[in-house]
């Protein structure tokens, strides 16, 4: 009998994939403008930090916050012991209007329908165990957040499978991809519970077409299964096209009575728009009432900080600040953005054309070896050690066409930005890879070696024991 | 929507459909009827008094004064607000090194320096509830069994079984040697199990015992490691009522055991503690939960899964400076003992006075109060209840029947006393005080009548509660505000939405 769980000895969570080797080796050597200028840029962290001041300003102007007060009465007490799951009514006022803010106020959230969770990673994990049961699996188009791995999966038993998305198309999702996905569950006698997009896209930074929406919601009418619809990045869109929400297809299609109705929920965090990911802000809103009920009580495993919900509650309920910060906020990450593009293009690399994120998809395909992932880890390996940046291979996001990179740029000063697009610039320029000697493939080929494609396309009932597949 | 009613067990998870999580228990009616009438000291003298939750309100004076004093630890003070950066972007889980090592330094203090914790072994989770279930994901498979001494804090049933598949097996211990937990008794469960074809992977114990207040003696702590690693399944011991203990009593940590065996006597890849603010600070609210493993795999596998319930990064910081400032430590744990002991004190000798004894107990926010001799039947749970109703509908104290924490012998309730004001208490003690005295007449009187008159009487009551639809079954009350739908006063400023 094994001394752990099963949990506990396989390597479902992930974190031996290169989207977190990357990582280990930033930390070992890490970028800094004035102590250490030849270390590793970090741009493999989609990380909002250029609208902190924003808060800082307001903090100042808003002292009773800070000190656990109200109306000058000290409600420390209360908020020390509040620990009902039902979150503070404030908090959830206030949070469904900030996202029916960041839809334009085209839709309208219940703060009923709302279920507070310790960030987005155990909003998405809650929702599994309240849709599927161990072997059910969930589609999910590619490329995608590699994280989704361990928060979908590992404790919960639920399956990934991928819908196969290409450049072909812009990465879109076509009906006959949701199909095909669809069939090879049924081929591995998976269940389908349901779809999971990510809109915004992570990597991809594009926001899902009102046809993709449309082709989704059809197709989840008619196997009669869910779709969750992760808008942790909904905040981050800077340029048209505009963010369209499902709920807004929902509500355009008046479909607000039917069963479909019931089977989408979305899943918020404040860790992207606000880049507060240390306050540990999930949500997750469902027409469901038994869902909610139910990741109501899971969210015991897991609550909002009483006095972050507190902070939070006096933030978002100031609409002039909400206002003032979503605008202000786009307008930095357009800047941004655009530095990134244009930086990226006077080495000659063109990305994916996107209009939110904190990242780039960035196309690296003309500067592999061979068209093989093989050499997109060789490649990565290079920008990582040699350029010093440290980039996700699109191969951690389960793309299925090698040479793609996702590259983050809000999580950095513009200065620091500068220096990592000169250093791709120098790299791109100089010798080609073609040209190098075959000592320096050698060495390259000695750092690290990791089975690439084995994690591509690789289930987690492979990491069971034989007589349990 | 009718079809959709119909697939509705089919379309959600098992998991989500199943009552496993407990809370559909009618225990609930205490909180309902506290709910619609809560007691006030000046607005509604006459409401019910919440004695059912094991909270600690007696010392959050000394935290707040602590907070005012030191504005550098709130990253939204003028003092603070240039760490606000660093701070709302900072969600590794490894948590912020000066807050796990005071959390190690305070975890130390609080068992009296008697051992010494490991900053790096320091793990976070959603309060003791995710630290819990954390544990049991890392150490058990669906359908695995853990082992839990009776009687036992009622959300263990839904914090090790619900999400995990894990079951859990009382190990019943029994008011004939004062509810103290044998080594003998989880030798004889763990005999029971394996011929059972079950799968047992380890003990879980509270210690100090909720709803007991009762410490294990360091002798049996010993040999209860010793088992464990006799037969190899593991120990988790949540500790988090550990600095609850009154003025003058030694709390024995599992930590301080695992240092005095010698290391072929404890398998330490076994033992696991789990931890919590929540009760020895009075911050339930602030949901920091700790696993502390001296198994370096499943500090590991902790880490990974404490993405799911990381302690708020703000949070973090203000606990860091607070649980370093060695004197506000030292004069709190002093302090809060002394309090919570002249609060046991006063509350114990009130009920003597009236002839109600409770189990001794050197720790703990509730006491385990003895209340057999008022059972209409000894040996029935269904009187044990009707008790119950009587005690919060008419004496309008919400108290938790030991029945709800699968106690084996009826009559015993838990009664919580360190989260009200002394006044409060007062009247409390003064209402149970009427209430028997009230019992005690009517006692005599009916020595000379009729017995049916109380039994007509007590089936009015069952008759008016059954209305809720409830019939008795023995599944789970749950504390704190977690379980009940809006516990909040309706007199709480936070309810001003």
């Amino acid at each position: 009998m094994g001394l752990l769980s099963r949990k506990a000895t396989c390597n479902t969570h992930g974190q031996d994939s290169s989207y977190f080797l990357g990582w280990e080796e930033y930390e070992k050597n890490p970028y800094d403008e004035i102590k250490n200028p030849n270390g590793i840029i970090q741009m493999g962290l989609a990380e909002n930090q250029l609208s902190f001041d924003l808060i800082e300003s307001w903090l100042d102007k808003n002292p009773d916050a800070a000190n656990f007060q109200r109306e000058g009465q000290s409600i420390f007490r209360e908020l020390a012991l509040f620990q009902d799951y039902h979150g503070l009514p404030s908090f959830k006022n206030a949070m469904a209007d900030f996202m029916s803010e960041n839809r334009g106020n085209r839709v309208s959230f219940d703060p009923k329908k709302l279920v507070l969770t310790a960030g987005a990673t155990s909003a998405n994990e809650t929702l599994m165990f309240c849709l599927a049961d161990p072997g059910d699996a969930f589609l999910l188009p590619t490329p995608y957040y590699p994280g989704f791995d361990r928060d979908l999966k590992w404790r919960t038993g639920v399956e990934i499978v991928p819908i196969q998305c290409t450049s072909a198309n812009g990465f879109r999702i076509t009906k006959s991809a949701l199909e095909e996905a669809y069939e090879q569950a049924q081929k591995l006698n998976l269940k389908v519970k349901g779809v999971l997009i990510t809109n915004p896209s992570n990597p991809l930074g594009t926001t899902t077409t009102r046809s993709e929406l449309n082709h989704l919601l059809d197709f989840i009418s008619r196997k009669n299964i869910h779709l969750i619809s992760d808008e942790i990045y909904s905040g981050t869109v800077f340029t048209s096209p505009g963010f369209i929400s499902v709920m807004e297809v929902l509500k355009e299609k008046k479909l607000e009575n039917t069963d479909v109705f019931k089977r989408v929920h979305i899943v918020y965090s404040l860790s992207k728009d606000l880049g507060l990911p240390g306050f540990r802000v999930g949500v997750i809103y469902s027409n469901d009432d038994i869902v909610v009920a139910a990741a109501t009580k899971m969210s015991s495993f897991g609550l909002i900080s009483s006095q972050t919900q507190y902070l939070l509650s006096a933030l978002l309920s100031d609409k002039n600040f909400t206002k003032n910060y979503l605008k202000e906020n786009q307008i930095r990450l357009k800047n941004r953005h655009k530095k990134l593009v244009a930086g990226l293009e006077a080495a000659g690399i063109e990305c994916l054309k996107s209009n939110a994120g904190l990242f780039c998809w960035v196309d690296m395909r003309h500067l592999l070896t061979s068209n093989t992932f093989e050499a997109e880890i060789e490649l990565w390996k290079k920008i990582v050690y040699e350029v010093k940046l440290n980039i996700s291979p699109g191969s951690s996001c389960h793309c299925n066409e090698p040479g793609w990179f996702r590259v983050c740029f809000a999580n950095m000063s513009e200065e620091t930005l500068k220096v990592a697009l000169n250093r791709l610039k120098m790299f791109v320029d100089g010798p080609s890879s073609t040209t190098r000697s075959q000592s320096e493939h050698q060495r390259l080929k000695s750092l690290r070696k990791m089975k690439v494609s084995n994690w591509v396309f690789r289930l987690s009932f492979h990491d069971r024991e034989p007589e349990e597949r | 929507m009718g079809s959709l009613k119909k697939n509705g067990g089919a379309i959600l998870s098992k998991i989500a459909t199943n009552d496993q999580h407990g809370e559909n228990s009618e225990y609930f009616d205490g909180w309902k009827a506290y709910d619609k009438d809560p007691f006030h000291l000046s607005r509604n003298p006459h409401g019910i008094i919440q004695m059912g939750l094991a909270e600690n309100q007696l010392c959050l004076d000394l935290i707040k004064d602590w907070i005012k004093e030191n504005p550098k630890a709130s990253i939204c003070t003028p003092e603070g607000v240039h760490q606000f950066e660093d701070i709302a972007n900072f969600q590794d889980y490894h948590g912020l090194k000066e807050f796990r090592q005071a959390i190690a330094h305070f975890m130390g203090k609080a068992r009296g320096g008697r051992v010494t914790f490991d900053p790096e072994r320091i793990v976070m989770s959603g309060g003791a509830t995710g630290a819990n279930e954390t544990i049991m994901f890392c150490l058990a498979d669906p359908g695995d069994v853990f082992l839990v001494p009776s009687p036992y804090y009622a959300a263990f049933d839904r914090d090790l079984r619900w999400r995990t598949g894990v079951e859990i097996i009382p190990v019943h211990c029994s008011s004939s040697n004062n509810f103290k937990l044998t080594v003998e008794a989880v030798e004889w469960a763990y005999q029971k199990a394996q011929e059972s074809n079950k799968k047992v992977k380890g003990l879980i114990l509270t210690n100090p015992s909720n709803p007991l207040g009762t410490m294990l003696e360091k002798d049996t702590l010993k040999n209860l490691v010793r088992f464990v690693t006799r037969k190899n399944i593991h120990l988790v011991v949540d500790e988090i009522y550990a600095a609850t203990v009154f003025a003058g009593v030694n709390f024995v940590s599992v930590a301080e055991v695992v240092n005095d065996l010698d290391s072929y006597e404890v398998n330490v890849d076994l033992i696991h503690i789990v931890y919590s603010l929540s009760k020895d600070m009075g911050l339930p609210g602030f949901r920091v939960g700790i696993v502390y493993s001296y198994n370096d795999s499943v500090v590991s596998c902790a880490r990974k899964m404490s993405s799911f319930g990381l302690v708020s990064s703000q949070t973090q910081l203000m606990l860091a400076s607070m649980l370093s400032d060695d004197r506000f430590v030292e004069n709190f744990l002093m302090e809060s003992s002394r309090r919570l002991g002249i609060r046991h004190g006063v509350f114990t000798l009130g009920l003597k006075k009236v002839g109600i004894t409770c189990l001794s107990s050197d720790a703990g926010l509730f006491v385990w109060m003895d209340l057999r001799h008022l059972l209409r039947d000894r040996n029935s749970f269904e009187s044990e209840i009707e008790l119950w109703r009587i005690i919060v509908n008419i004496v309008k104290l919400n108290v938790s029947p030991g029945s709800s924490f699968r106690c084996t012998e009826p009559g015993w309730f838990r009664v919580c006393f360190a989260n009200m004001d002394d006044d409060t208490l007062h009247v409390a003690l003064q209402r149970i005080q009427d209430f028997v005295s009230k019992n005690n007449n009517k006692i005599s009187e009916k020595a000379s009548d009729n017995n049916d008159q109380i039994i007509q009487n007590n089936n009015a009551k069952k008759q008016k509660w059954r209305q809720s639809n409830l019939r008795l079954s023995f599944r789970r009350l749950y504390e704190d505000g977690l379980s009940s739908p809006g516990i909040m006063s309706p007199h709480s400023p936070l309810l001003r939405a």
